[in-house]
């Protein structure tokens, strides 16, 4: 968590030369899924596996939010019945699901990301309609 | 006495734009203009207290009192089902930070390459494909985003919606993908309530007249009377709603499609998102999963955090340049594109004529598939 701090200190400190945003991909309907093109401006900053990797990861973790399967059918149903009062004590599948998101998000940011001045922003802080990456100035920090 | 400055918590709510009303610091999301949703409610609960008041104790005793306890029961479903369809955010896209709006007009500069000077540019228009089929997002001027498929803009709330149904003044919000199913609860509950109330109205009738004789029963219970009106008024009007809603969800559509005949029509598109099952439709609309906020509303703002680019209101705790300096200038372009603020003009005049003009009492918009004019304009036209 320290880390985590003194890390965002540093991105603070350090410029924004640009960024780039991953926009969603509509091919299979409205569910979310986000275009895994890798984008050209990060070519120099971290290799194009890495990158698909975590937004593969990302893309699956939204399928599975978003699934339409047993567990969420009997979540309607139980909500439904209780006239949806059952989500004030509990939370929903999809809220799980974007907690799990944003400790991944902030695992990548922490182990692979910062370490090449890049941050990814949550898609959730952008409505969900963008993947934010930010790159910072190349000062050299700590490559 | 010392001066201490207590800086008070600002929360990201209020400094949203759009033309929504906030309550209980951000946790209730509503339309401007309340006062007909004020009315749903008084009739919801004026008609059910003069059924508890009058009807009620006699077929308890004469009847069953089962028939009390599950005019109840009904009754709090119905008006959870309201306040959960009116309180809620309706699936509200917020709005482009300056650099996401900067980076996509940059994109749809590149894309259009150069335009001979005094030639409109081309309309902004990003075609996708799904399931198979071209669809076509629209750009919207008053959000600086390209709108996902099934979004449009509500020029009521003054926000991009997804999967935007109808603004419906009856529950004083926009109908969207969060709360669609809430609402189609409500019309549903709504039926069944009326249709109780209006057959326990007509059983409690006849048994009091068998012994009192029919005119001495009207005398007896006056209520009575103003509660049939009512749900014989209200019976048309919510069944056939809820019917309309019925056969929109088992064909994957929404009410914005549909007057718009989206996917209907000789060269038109099919419409993409049906998974040409009923069943499988029905389920995905009611049973899918519930889709949270993407508004944070009761976040705390962050000091220098960015504001959006086309909000109107200045940011007053966020001294932000960047926001300042790099206002993104969208091209005006006076044909079919031109920005949303023209049109709340046209929609603000017909709410004021739609809500004074009272066909029937707890009358939701649409009463059968055919557009009604009222409705067509309270909801969002060109989008």
């Amino acid at each position: 968590m320290a880390e985590t701090h003194s890390l965002q200190d540093m991105r603070q400190q350090a410029a924004v030369a640009a960024k780039v945003f991953l926009q969603r991909d509509y091919t299979n309907g409205t569910v979310c899924q986000f275009q895994t093109k890798f984008p050209s401006e990060l070519e120099t900053r971290i290799e194009k596996q890495q990158f698909e990797e975590t937004l593969r990861m990302l893309n699956n973790l939204y399928a599975e939010a978003e699934k339409l399967g047993s567990q969420s059918y009997i979540e309607g149903c139980l909500a439904c019945l209780t006239a949806y009062t059952v989500f004030l004590c509990m939370e929903t599948h999809y809220e799980k699901v974007l907690k799990k998101v944003a400790k991944y998000i902030q695992e990548q940011n922490d182990k692979i990301y910062a370490p090449r001045g890049l941050l990814l922003t949550d898609p959730i802080e952008r409505g969900l309609r963008v993947i934010e990456v930010t790159i910072f100035e190349d000062r050299s920090l700590t490559r | 006495m010392s001066a201490v400055m207590i800086t008070r918590k600002v929360r990201k709510w209020e400094k949203l734009p759009g033309k929504n009303t906030f309550c209980c610091d951000g946790r209730v999301m509503m339309a401007r203009q309340k006062g007909v949703f004020y009315l749903t409610l008084f009739l919801i609960v004026g008609t059910c207290s003069l059924f508890f008041a009058f009807e009620c104790p006699y077929l308890a005793v004469h009847l069953s009192p089962t028939v009390p306890v599950f005019a109840i029961v009904l009754f709090f479903f119905v008006i959870a089902m309201l306040l959960r369809t009116s309180f809620s955010d309706p699936g509200v896209l917020p709005r482009a930070l300056p650099e996401e709006a900067t980076f996509i007009e940059m994109e749809i500069e590149a894309a259009n390459g150069n335009v001979p000077a005094g030639q409109r540019p081309p309309p902004r228009i990003r075609n996708v494909q799904i399931n198979n089929q071209i669809v076509k997002l629209k750009y919207c001027y008053t959000c600086k985003i390209f709108r996902p498929p099934r979004a449009s803009h509500c020029s009521i709330c003054d926000n991009c919606v997804d999967r935007f149904d109808h603004h419906c003044p009856w529950v004083g919000n926009c109908v969207g993908k969060r709360n669609y199913r809430y609402f189609y609860m409500f019309t549903l509950s709504l039926s069944l309530l009326t249709i109780y109330i209006f057959t326990f109205d007509i059983v409690h009738v006849v048994m009091r007249s068998v012994d009192n004789g029919f005119l001495n029963t009207l005398k007896e219970t006056p209520g009575t009377v103003l509660e049939v009106l009512v749900c014989f008024f209200t019976l048309w009007s919510v069944v056939g709603l809820t019917g309309f809603h019925t056969y929109l969800i088992s064909l994957n559509q929404t009410t914005n499609e549909d007057i718009k005949g989206s996917w209907s029509g000789k060269n038109r598109v099919q419409n993409p998102y049906s998974h040409k099952n009923c069943f499988k439709n029905c389920f995905e609309v009611l049973c899918g999963p519930t889709y949270p906020s993407v508004l944070d509303r009761r976040g705390v703002m962050q000091e220098g955090s960015p504001v959006s680019a086309a909000s109107a209101v200045p940011p007053s705790s966020s001294s932000n340049p960047v926001s300042q300096t790099t206002k993104t200038t969208a091209p005006l372009i006076p044909n079919e594109h031109t920005p949303d603020d023209a049109k709340p003009s046209i929609a603000d005049s017909a709410e004021k004529n739609s809500s004074p003009r009272e066909e029937t009492p707890m009358a939701p918009p649409l009463a059968s598939p055919e557009p009604d004019a009222e409705v067509a304009v309270a909801k969002d036209p060109v989008h």
